[in-house]
């Protein structure tokens, strides 16, 4: 209990140490472009191929659900649409993104702190974790909406494909189903979702790389920590964000 | 002038350094011998703030690094120049941009001077067209010499090197001290 009070407090620490006033604004904005790069760009494969293939596997699985007679087939292009836009984009990519990003940051950071450069940073007069981790932090702040946008647009093209090419639902039924009783807050409360999650899938593996000591091998357990701890706390935050905006 | 004052610095129950004082005089090349694992790094570590210590001061010129802010000890970084064990060079930047990274950070130079300026450190020690290498191209006492260029990029007041020694070739010793 100690032990998790010390580094939930040292977190915040951590956290507030990010934003001291940067050395030279101009070098932290050309870094936040190259982090978006690499977290975004670098992942959207990933994405895209998840993306694909849960739409598909969402829109069949639903209207094999679906065979009550009074249930029209358009419905299943509503579930795959909202499944796809409250649940699977925000959450499940942001977990597979935890997985990505989480493990190169936390391994990117405990590497050069066992190596000892974030020693140099600090002896140049640099504050470390601000120029290591807030651009990241920034950059995934603003890419991960794009990405999950792409995520939600390619989830439901992937369910529309699968569900034409099957013959399980006829195109004109799901185009109907998805454009049917449609929310725009749904895409509102998905993107504050992201927002949130893009926070811990950066912080919390900087967080554990950050107070890496030892070798490759604690780089290791840091990276493993790094995401485990993050894929707990969207799972957590995602009940609680559900709980306060929707209930 | 730098004056270590009473420091005592543990790490668990093990007590690394005890009461330790001692004073590096401007303009001079001061040497701290010790035994393997006796505390040398640890004591250099606490003399430019990456260890706090448990007791005592560190002075630069009068001034109470140990109990200043990150704030406070800025200028005071920036005027500090550390040469580590292991190089301690950024991987993802070429030779020519560890060595301008503080310049990039710190001062207004055009390219061309920064460019200059490494180029200058570099020839002092005894390194030429390795610029657009990466640290995982060149040798370790390559390593260790592009540290040194970028130690002085800054022409600090305060030069501290942890074993500098190390991994250099008989040659490269005499050049670091010249440098």
């Amino acid at each position: 209990m100690k032990g998790t009070l010390f580094e939930i407090g040292r977190y915040f620490g951590f956290i507030k140490n990010l934003f001291y006033k940067p050395e030279k604004l101009s070098i932290y904005v050309r870094q936040v472009f190259r982090e978006m790069v690499n977290l975004g760009i670098g992942s959207l494969w990933l994405v895209a191929l998840t993306s694909a293939f849960m739409g598909a596997v969402i829109t069949i699985q639903s209207a094999y659900n679906l065979v009550n007679p009074m249930v029209p087939l358009w419905a299943v292009g509503i579930v795959a649409r909202d499944s796809i836009i409250i649940e699977f984009s925000p959450t499940i990519i942001m977990l597979v993104l935890a997985g990505k990003v989480g493990s190169s940051v936390a391994s990117e950071i405990g590497t050069m702190r066992v190596t000892e450069q974030i020693d140099a940073l600090e002896i140049m007069g640099i504050n470390s974790s601000g120029y290591l981790v807030l651009p990241k932090i920034i950059a995934a702040l603003l890419i991960c909406p794009v990405v999950v946008i792409i995520s939600m647009i390619v989830g439901i093209t992937g369910g529309w494909v699968a569900g034409d090419l099957s013959g399980v639902v006829p195109s004109a039924d799901y185009l109907k189903g998805i454009q049917n009783q449609f929310l725009p807050f749904n895409v509102t409360f998905a993107m504050i979702k992201t927002v949130v999650f893009a926070f811990i899938i950066t912080s919390v593996p900087a967080y554990h790389g950050y107070y890496t000591s030892g070798g490759a091998l604690e780089v290791g357990q840091s990276s493993t920590k790094g995401v485990v701890y993050s894929s707990i706390l969207i799972l957590i935050f995602d009940y609680l964000l559900t709980q306060l905006i929707l209930a | 002038m730098i004056a270590i004052e009473n420091i005592s610095k543990s790490f668990g129950n093990k007590k690394v350094l005890e009461d330790v004082s001692c004073e590096f005089d401007k303009g001079k090349i001061n040497l701290i011998i010790g035994g393997s694992g006796q505390g040398k790094t640890v004591l250099m570590k606490c003399a430019v703030g990456l260890f706090e210590v448990d007791k005592g001061k560190v002075l630069y010129d009068g001034r109470n690094f140990s109990e200043m802010t990150f704030g406070e000890r800025k200028p005071i970084r920036q005027e500090i120049g550390m040469l580590f064990q292991g190089g301690a060079l950024f991987d993802s930047l070429t030779v020519e941009q560890n060595v301008t990274f503080p310049l990039k950070m710190f001062t207004n130079m055009t390219n061309a001077e920064k460019r200059d300026r490494a180029n200058f450190c570099l020839h002092r020690v005894n390194l030429e067209n390795v610029n657009h290498l990466l640290p995982s191209a060149i040798s370790g006492g390559m390593k260790k010499r592009v540290a040194i260029a970028r130690a002085i990029a800054m022409n600090p007041r305060y030069l501290f090197c942890d074993e500098p020694n190390s991994g250099l070739d008989l040659k490269h010793p005499f050049s670091l001290t010249n440098s």
